[in-house]
């Protein structure tokens, strides 16, 4: 892995104005787009801010995962200390639940291959406590009931889509994989 | 190179990325890499109570493997500057070609 920190000083150095010249601190950088360091236009730069922050990391089977990452290489291939995997059920899954409900299950250490991750989001710990609006806290048998309810509504649906999109000659963009 | 460049150019700009799962998320474009990997700000996503699990995320990293659209704000680009960075790039790839 390059070892480069976007704390590095820049190849060029073009600094005007600020004496002895700022630091390219990520995120407090001197004015766009002009005079930014290379540097901070790498896979590892933008990662880096993110390691050891609490993460929401969004895979590509629609699992959502909580954790700390703690190590990435430049793929996004990422480790991830003590997560866990949140499961949310949309309202109106059962007929008698007006709210959406949500879950948690501890899964530990994770390492995640790069080509699953959707996106990564940095978790506004303000906000971490508060249940997403219109959602509440269930037990986890509860939610993932529901959830493997859901799945198979979800699939009997796309399925019934996919065969009247076909009859028409369409094929569809992601035939036969349902992304969440 | 030639999208990385422009992206580059846009760093600043609020932009709204739609990725492949049709999850929208608008917000400051921070950084971008070689990949078109992007970091967004200050998110807000569209249809928020159909994503829960965004509720309480401020940034966000973006695979570019998974990105089907960056709407962008038109008066940050620069058409001709663009036009021309294009037209350089094809003699480019032509000369590469020979």
């Amino acid at each position: 892995m390059e070892n480069l920190t976007i704390s590095d000083p820049p190849p060029p150095p073009l600094q005007h104005g600020g004496p002895g010249g700022m630091p390219p601190v990520l995120g407090r950088a001197p004015p766009p787009p002009q005079q930014l360091p290379a540097q901070m236009f790498t896979t590892a730069a933008q990662l880096l801010d993110l390691t050891d922050k609490k993460l929401m990391v969004a895979l590509r089977d629609g699992r959502k995962l909580l954790g700390i990452l703690r190590s990435w290489d430049q793929f996004a291939n990422l480790v991830l200390q003590s997560t866990r995997e949140r499961i949310f059920v949309a309202p109106g899954t059962a007929p008698d639940q007006p709210r959406g409900l949500y879950a948690d299950i501890d899964r530990g250490l994770f390492l995640v291959r790069g080509e699953n991750v959707l996106l990564l989001g940095e978790i506004d710990l303000d906000k971490d406590d508060d249940a997403p609006p219109g959602y509440d806290l269930a037990e986890v048998e509860v939610v993932q009931n529901l959830s493997k309810q859901r799945k198979q509504q979800d699939k009997t649906k796309e399925k019934q889509k996919v065969k009247m999109l076909a009859k028409e000659g369409f094929e569809g963009e992601n035939l036969g994989e349902i992304l969440l | 190179m030639l999208f990385f460049s422009f992206f580059k150019t846009l760093i600043d700009h609020e932009v709204t990325v739609e990725l492949k799962n049709d999850i929208q998320i608008r917000g400051v474009l921070k950084s971008v890499d070689q990949y078109l990997n992007i970091k967004l700000d200050n998110i807000q996503v569209m249809e928020e109570t159909k994503y829960p699990h965004m509720s309480a995320v401020k940034n966000v990293f973006i695979r570019g493997s998974v990105v089907r659209y960056v709407h962008l704000p038109a008066n940050a680009v620069d058409i001709p500057l663009l036009e021309d960075a294009t037209r350089r790039e094809a003699a480019n790839q032509a000369g590469k070609g020979k």
